[in-house]
């Protein structure tokens, strides 16, 4: 069947199922479980509004518990196990754990995920406030925002491409087709360089091309939270003669710290599963491995699932802490 | 801090000068990939994209028509012809006959083969070459130009690329492939979240606040994680590695943020309507679809655009879910990584198949962007 109509029939399919389900199911509950007539309608009533939500949230958990929480639960167990030849699994304990802990590629992934997660977000959000502080105070901004906030619709594998290109390399004696050599080369450098294969600042080279991404992000939310400001507080601010660091640094960026932290924490979360563009542009080579990367190579080329698992873990276990922090916020929220 | 006295005129100076460093810096990097994508693979190779827009000189090696052509006159062996296609308009500064003199003659000038024949090669690259002998050989001697090539941008790459069927790097069925993955795994979810979201917003029951938790949590749960138990999930039941598997995969990673998105702005639609609906007599299935879903409308296209987008741009779910060893189902997040790895020099190819994937979230971006942003702020700022 050709695909194209199988995903029309699936669309189809999938709406008509859901709203069938949902008709159908609330249908049910008020005419012939719990019917708002005859001696005891009130207290039908009052039962079918009982059930009521979890007929309309029962698709949602039944994905999300199946989708979500019950790999998690899964990859765990998967992660104290090994899978035995000719088939099943043993329970191992530990020792996934501690044969990635003597992996020198595990070293050197959390190594540079931690550098990841040092600059990347800081680099973001900082380029953010800048642009959004800009761009807010010029006639153009709206085009300017526009144009910087385009590379998040560009995908990770895209956003590869053209940055390969921006640093591709050639021997001397050719023309550079690579910007950045050109500019290198026009600067006086003297030799072109293959910036990918360089240790340590290659690694550097990846994360611009995210921050290149992010900072789109940071710059759309921090300029709508620095819009919220009350005017008066700037007002005030320059009536008592603050300059503009001041009345930037101590006025406006304090107000704004709650935004800052959620858009930190949010490039922060990207960060940590960042995959496409280590796997597109070095595929972790030259010293440039990152955790999603190292768990996809142990899981479908080394076929190590046992590993693959517990390195899945470490990533899990990173993400925690904002996890915890965001499931506190929200519940401060609902209060 | 716009009216401090004095100091506006050169500060908006400098402030516009920034935003301009600024959109240049980041345009920069897709442009060029943008115009290396019109231009052939020869001229990517031999010059940066940024000369593409301006003439550029070029050295070329032309090759003269062979000894089939020729005609006698008067007894001489003669040959005529032209180095360029009609229309084509280069302009020969230099030219020579050996590869070790390049640049020895003028437009016009006569030169000698080391064969004792002559030619005469005027700027537009018509030449005739004589000789009293007969051209021998099976092909025509080379002649080394040095020419000013208009800019040249072409189609030629796109129309490869997508209308060549017999082209192995083609990328028409995989964004087939593509579309087919994103549209079922953008509208499905957003049913099943909004049903849920409207419970969660609006209905009082046991529990509530503990799911909404539980949402919040498992919006931050790297996919990663997911993997291997799903993909055993799905062999073990049967789906396989195919378009199905990925639809449902795509729906259980979104739901989270469509729930959140979605229960945060029903949250914040009037309680009058909904209550005097009910006073009414409105039965909560019809209150949700008369009045909540028209309503949230904004929250929907928000969602819409952002699961479409990642669902588009999507590489590891696709690359783990959806595997088929004819290459028939291959996503082009897919496809261009895989013509990274076979392809890495041949830029037209390169920066073509890519433009093609990025063009269509470009303009879903550019053509929403006012839903994006809404949905940005609704779903990360509190």
């Amino acid at each position: 069947m050709n695909p194209v109509f199988q995903g029309i029939i699936t669309i189809v399919v999938g709406v008509t199922g859901c709203i069938a389900y949902f008709y159908l199911s609330n249908l049910i509950l008020d005419r012939v479980l719990f019917p708002a007539r005859g001696p005891h309608a009130g207290r039908n009533i009052n039962r079918a509004n009982l059930w009521r939500p979890w007929l309309f949230m029962f698709p949602a958990i039944f994905a999300l518990s199946l989708y979500l929480a019950y790999p998690v639960f899964e990859t765990l167990r998967l992660s104290l196990t090994q899978r035995v030849p000719g088939g099943g699994y043993e329970w191992v304990g530990l020792s996934n754990y501690i044969r990635m802990g003597q992996d020198a590629k595990f070293w050197e992934a959390i190594i540079n995920n931690m550098l990841w997660l040092l600059i990347v977000p800081a680099a973001s959000t900082a380029f953010g406030l800048i642009a959004a502080q800009l761009t807010d105070r010029i006639r153009w901004g709206g085009l300017a925002k526009s144009l910087i906030f385009m590379p998040m619709a560009i995908s990770f594998v895209g956003a590869a491409v053209i940055w390969k290109l921006v640093y591709d390399a050639r021997p001397i004696e050719l023309e550079q087709i690579g910007i950045l050599n050109a500019v290198y080369l026009g600067l006086g450098g003297a030799e072109p360089q293959t910036w990918l294969t360089i240790p340590f600042w290659n690694n550097i080279f990846l994360m611009i091309v995210l921050i290149w991404i992010q900072t789109g992000f940071a710059m759309v939310i921090l300029s709508a939270a620095l819009r919220g400001i009350p005017e008066e507080t700037v007002e005030a601010a320059i009536v008592d003669g603050a300059n503009g660091w001041q009345i930037f640094f101590k006025i406006q960026v304090p107000q704004i710290r709650s935004t800052i932290l959620v858009v930190w924490t949010t490039i922060t979360i990207i960060v940590l599963k960042i995959f496409d563009i280590v796997f597109a542009m070095t595929n972790g080579q030259w010293g440039t491995q990152v955790l999603a990367n190292y768990m996809y190579d142990k899981l479908f080329v080394a076929r190590d699932w046992g590993m693959g698992s517990a390195s899945a873990m470490v990533i899990m276990l990173l993400v925690l802490p904002i996890l915890v922090w965001n499931v506190r916020n929200a519940r401060r929220e609902m209060r | 801090m716009d009216n401090i006295a004095g100091r506006k005129s050169s500060l908006t100076w400098a402030v516009n000068a920034s935003v301009v460093v600024l959109v240049v810096l980041w345009l920069l990097p897709t442009v060029g990939l943008f115009v290396s994508s019109f231009r052939t693979g020869d001229q990517i190779a031999t010059s940066g994209w940024w000369k593409a827009l301006f003439p550029s000189e070029q050295n070329l090696t032309l090759r003269a028509a062979g000894p089939e052509a020729q005609v006698e006159e008067n007894g001489l062996y003669v040959i005529e012809g032209t180095f360029f296609e009609e229309g084509a308009t280069p302009e020969i500064s230099t030219w020579g006959t050996s590869s070790r003199d390049i640049g020895i003659y003028e437009p016009g000038d006569t030169g000698e083969f080391r064969d004792g024949s002559t030619i005469t090669l005027s700027a537009d690259g018509s030449y005739r070459m004589e000789s009293a002998e007969p051209f021998e050989g099976s092909r025509g001697p080379r002649v080394f130009v040095t020419a000013q090539t208009p800019p040249e941008l072409t189609l030629e790459n796109y129309r490869n690329l997508l209308f060549d069927p017999n082209n192995v790097d083609g990328m028409s069925r995989a964004f087939l492939s593509t579309l087919t993955v994103t549209i079922p795994a953008t509208v499905i979810p957003i049913l099943v979240a909004a049903f849920a979201a409207y419970a969660l917003a609006w209905m009082d029951f046991k529990g509530r606040a503990l799911l909404i938790a539980c949402v919040v949590g498992l919006l931050v749960v790297p996919l990663q994680l997911a993997l291997i138990p799903l993909l055993k999930l799905h062999l073990a039941i049967g789906i396989g590695k195919g378009y199905l598997g990925v639809w449902l995969a795509h729906t259980g990673f979104g739901l989270p943020m469509a729930i959140y998105l979605l229960r945060n702005y029903m949250a914040g639609l009037p309680r009058d309507i909904i209550e005097n609906a009910r006073v009414d007599g409105a039965t909560e299935y019809q209150i949700f679809i008369r009045i909540i879903l028209p309503l949230s409308f904004p929250a929907l296209a928000s969602f819409a655009i952002f699961q479409f987008l990642w669902t588009w741009n999507d590489l590891l779910v696709a690359k783990v879910f959806l595997i088929d060893a004819t290459g028939q189902t291959t996503v082009m997040t897919a496809k261009i990584v895989e013509l990274m790895g076979t392809r890495g020099g041949n830029w037209e190819i390169l920066a073509t198949a890519a433009f093609v994937s990025i063009s269509v979230p470009l303009l879903v971006f550019f053509l929403m962007q006012k839903y994006l942003v809404r949905g940005l702020l609704a779903g990360s700022v509190k």
